[in-house]
């Protein structure tokens, strides 16, 4: 077990825990925090994601002794004053979740999308979202609400 | 109770006399109508499935659920119509056994077909109550009332209101129903109430948004991960290597280092426990087993239709025989023919199943569960953990998708079969490769299709026959051990229904024979490959094969695939749905796949149309066929769909949009492989569905209203006959028939050799 510091949506928080324990464990099971979702394990589906530095990054994959000074996001630290963040209110006004457990995934790298590309083509979208996984195949109202995101 | 006889006496003594009284902390009533403790949760009561808040607005208790397709929220537009209550003001309570009767859980697409229709005439009998209750009150006959936003009120003088708060809020209503003795999706009730017509309908028919979705994307609300409970123990589950092998022994040093790591074994049972979850996680990792020499089971994925069809036939069926096949296929001046062939898949849910089994003081428990079917999962929970089933309450939260029998129930037994091994609440979620590699399959099958066409180029019969896995090697209610791997592991066999089911159309020909064969599964219990419900169990399959059949037929006979089905077709709502697919896409008749190419892209269009218990449907598929790669991109796709009246045309819209992405997705990509030992499609990788590179540019939705005629489902019926409007469509491409899903690069490219 090692003491370990991440900075999370803005605040320091200390654990103990094995050093290649990956950050998913520290975010849902040591801070508590339920956004980023065990989808796979294995960097394939993109339900834990979060961003570090601003980089769409799977939590699930990533050793939480490997983010001393790095700045984590989570879905809990992009909303603004209680509001939602506009792509979560552009996937609310598109009415896009069925299931929702993917969802996560998808906020977080429309985020960091439009943060790099604020006015993306379809294309750009599309490459963007590559390798996420929707199984209520979803994928039509996300393509519709990141554009409306791209809007706001 | 005295209490409440004496008071519903009184008031029956005292005819329309109103007797008012002041409860602790709120306002004056109107009379004391109803119960003040909820009647018993029993299907013929009333109040269980409508009560008055004491703001006047209703909550209704539905004993189904909804995954995210806003049918629980279409459940509460039927209610507020016939309570004359805004949709704002009416709360829905969904797929918990403390709460809601039986009404089957999320299945066959019967939420609103069922479950709604159920809801809403038990709303209607407690708006006629409300009226009786309003007369009562006002004194005046419940044919001068007329109800409005919750208030009763007389028809000649506005100043006689009451509202339904006032009559009942806080209390319950104490009358019965009428009810069918049904448990599950059949369940109905019926008051002496009436449901409005059409002609009134002011809730239904129009688009609320749904109440989960907010919560979903700001991530305030639960999941079953997200459940904790107090005392709460982590758990993982280890499969065995060989599919039917048990563990022989367990290093338990393997994984002494791990804090409070516990080992749990019953027969071929074995898992792993810790109090912090990433421990379990890693001791199940961690832990050397030596597992039992087994015969592997299987014949690998590859052989598997060689197996189908060598396969004993352990059940047959069929649909009434029309017309004398035989004869016609003797006096034939041509047959056509042609085999197809659909593989296992997976429910490959978003997440692994999770589930949490809280143990209570008393012998009592919670489960909480995504499963579909909430009250059956914890009766299955309730035999694991050797209580009566009336002490394990089940609790619905949402999981990761639920497209019908998948991990979820198995979740719920293998977590109760470890709180009672270890005494402790438990929270279980399988791996990636548990879930993928373990989930209950869509079953494999194999399906030969015969026309007769005479010298003019009719045809005079059709033929069709299906020889595959059943559906139900466990049951989608997941009650019993026999349908659980907890219960296979510990010593239960299957006890499968040998089912398998007929394509569903009207077509009218002057023959028809559409049968059915079932064979064994490949192994009598704990079997990766177990066959089950996935979204419209068999339907995909069976369409698939007969869809692109009807289109082969067509051209056999030279004509459009089009005209083939508006000439066959003998329903009016069969025709209407295959004519506005067509109208939409722009359909292009022609009597020959046309090959249209430019460069390495060739572009087709397919169609193809099915019924589903009621509903109907027509999918065009514009596609891109890459020549090189032998990639397909469904590019446009076009449905035209008819499930009665609708209720709510947005939520409606969003669920044949879902429809359309998966279907897509299981056509072009998905089969569940398997070597003699083991299912190797663990992970997204080795099971991948559709990428968001992959999907359609554009999608029409016809929406085919018919206020006349009751809802059916819209959960399922555009899956159904998706795989061959695609199939269809990459045939006009690329002149290359398909006829074994799904349509991967590898097949399109030995197609075009």
């Amino acid at each position: 077990m090692a003491k370990i510091t991440l900075n999370v949506d803005g605040k320091a928080h200390g654990i103990d825990a094995d050093a290649d324990m990956p950050l998913l464990y520290a975010l849902r099971d040591d801070l508590g925090l339920r956004n980023p979702k065990f989808g796979c394990g294995l960097a394939q589906c993109g339900a834990c994601t979060v961003l570090v530095d601003g980089v769409p990054t799977r939590s699930c994959v990533t050793p939480v002794d490997s983010l001393d000074g790095r700045k984590i996001t989570t879905l809990a630290g992009i909303q603004k004053d209680g509001k939602p963040h506009k792509v979560q209110q552009a996937f609310i006004d598109e009415q896009v979740p069925q299931c929702g457990y993917c969802l996560n995934g998808w906020v977080m790298t429309s985020v960091a999308l439009l943060e790099e590309t604020p006015k993306p083509t379809d294309k750009q979208i599309r490459e963007a979202l590559t390798g996420l996984k929707c199984r209520c195949g979803t994928h039509i109202s996300m393509l519709r609400a990141i554009k409306r995101a791209a809007q706001a | 109770m005295n209490m409440q006889i004496n008071r519903r006496s009184l008031i029956a003594g005292a005819g329309a006399l109103t007797v008012s009284v002041v409860l602790p902390g709120g306002k004056a009533r109107a009379a004391v109508f109803g119960a003040d403790k909820r009647p018993p949760l029993i299907p013929e009561n009333l109040s269980s499935y409508i009560s008055i808040r004491a703001d006047g607005g209703a909550v209704c208790y539905w004993g189904k659920m909804d995954m995210g397709q806003g049918t629980d929220l279409g459940c509460a537009q039927m209610v507020a119509e016939e309570l004359d209550l805004p949709i704002e003001r009416v709360d829905i309570l969904a797929g918990d056994t403390g709460t809601s009767v039986n009404q089957g859980g999320a299945s066959g697409s019967t939420g609103i077909q069922l479950g709604g229709v159920a809801l809403a005439s038990a709303a209607a009998e407690a708006r006629w109550q409300l009226v009786q209750m309003a007369s009562k009150h006002l004194g005046v006959p419940a044919d001068q009332l007329t109800v409005a936003n919750g208030v009763v009120m007389s028809k000649t003088d506005g100043a006689k209101k009451v509202t339904y708060g006032e009559l009942i809020g806080e209390r319950f209503f104490d009358t019965q129903l009428e009810w069918n003795k049904q448990i599950g999706n059949a369940l109905f009730v019926k008051g002496t109430g009436v449901r409005k017509s059409v002609a009134d309908y002011k809730v239904i028919g129009t688009s609320p948004l749904r109440r989960d979705v907010p919560p979903k994307v700001t991530g305030t609300g639960d999941f079953v991960v997200d459940i904790k409970v107090p005392g709460m123990i982590h758990a993982r589950v280890i499969r065995p290597p060989v599919a039917g092998a048990s563990p022989v022994s367990v290093d338990e040093a393997s994984v002494k280092n791990i804090p409070g790591v516990q080992i749990v074994r019953e027969q071929a049972f074995l898992a792993v426990t810790a109090p912090r979850e990433y421990d379990a996680v890693k001791a199940a990792r961690q832990l050397k087993v030596t597992w039992s020499d087994v015969k592997p089971p299987f014949p690998g994925h590859t052989k598997i239709y060689d197996h189908i069809r060598a396969a004993p036939v352990i059940a047959k069926g069929g649909d009434k025989v029309v017309g004398d096949v035989d004869e016609a296929f003797k006096n034939a001046a041509k047959v056509v023919e042609a085999s197809y062939e659909w593989p296992f898949q997976s429910h490959a849910s978003m997440g692994p199943a999770c589930a949490v089994i809280e143990l209570k003081p008393g012998g009592e428990a919670v489960l909480y569960s995504g499963s579909q079917k909430p009250h059956f999962t914890a009766e299955g929970a309730a035999a694991m953990l050797g209580l009566p089933k009336d002490k394990v309450r089940g609790i619905w939260v949402p999981g990761p998708g639920c497209y019908g029998r998948n991990d979820a129930g198995d979740a719920a037994a293998d977590a109760a079969l470890i709180a009672k091994i270890t005494g402790k609440s438990v929270r279980l979620i399988y791996s990636r490769a548990d879930s993928t590699g373990w989930d209950p399959k869509g079953p494999a099958s194999t399906h030969k299709a015969r026309a007769a066409i005479d010298k003019d180029g009719n045809v005079t019969a059709w033929d069709f026959s299906s020889k595959g896995f059943s559906r139900l090697d466990v049951n989608s209610n997941e009650s019993q051990p026999h349908d659980n791997l907890a219960g296979h592991m510990t010593g239960v066999a299957l006890k499968p229904t040998h089912i398998f089911n007929t394509p569903e159309e009207s077509y009218g020909f002057s023959a028809k024979r559409k049968t059915w064969e079932t064979v064994p599964p490949l192994l009598d219990r704990a079997s990766p490959l177990r066959g089950a419900h996935l979204r419209d169990p068999l339907g995909p399959q069976i369409h698939f094969a007969s869809e692109s059949f009807m289109d082969e037929v067509a051209f056999a006979t030279n004509t459009d695939p089009v005209a083939f089905r508006m000439k066959h077709l003998k329903e009016p709502r069969d025709l209407a749905v295959v004519k506005a697919a067509a109208e939409k896409a722009g359909w292009q008749p022609r009597t020959a796949a046309r090959k249209q190419a430019s460069g390495d892209i060739a572009r087709g269009q397919g169609i193809a149309y099915a019924q589903r218990n009621g509903t109907r449907v027509a999918v065009v598929a514009d596609v891109e066929v890459n020549l090189k790669t032998g990639k397909v991109w469904g590019r446009k796709i076009t449905v035209a769909h008819d499930c009665g009246v609708i209720i709510n045309p947005k939520q409606l819209t969003m669920t044949i949009e879902g429809n359309i992405c998966q279907s897509l997705s299981r056509c072009l990509h998905e089969e569940v492989k398997f070597n003699e030992k083991a299912v190797t499609s663990v992970d997204w990788e080795t099971y991948p569905i559709l990428d968001m590179s992959e999907a359609p540019e554009s999608i029409e939705i016809v929406l085919i209203n018919m206020p006349n005629i009751v809802p059916s489902g819209a959960g399922e019926g555009t899956m159904r006959p998706f795989a061959a409007a695609v199939g269809n469509a990459i045939y006009d491409a690329t002149g290359v028939r398909l006829r074994q899903a799904p349509f991967t690069p590898e097949r399109l490219k030995a197609g075009f050799a």
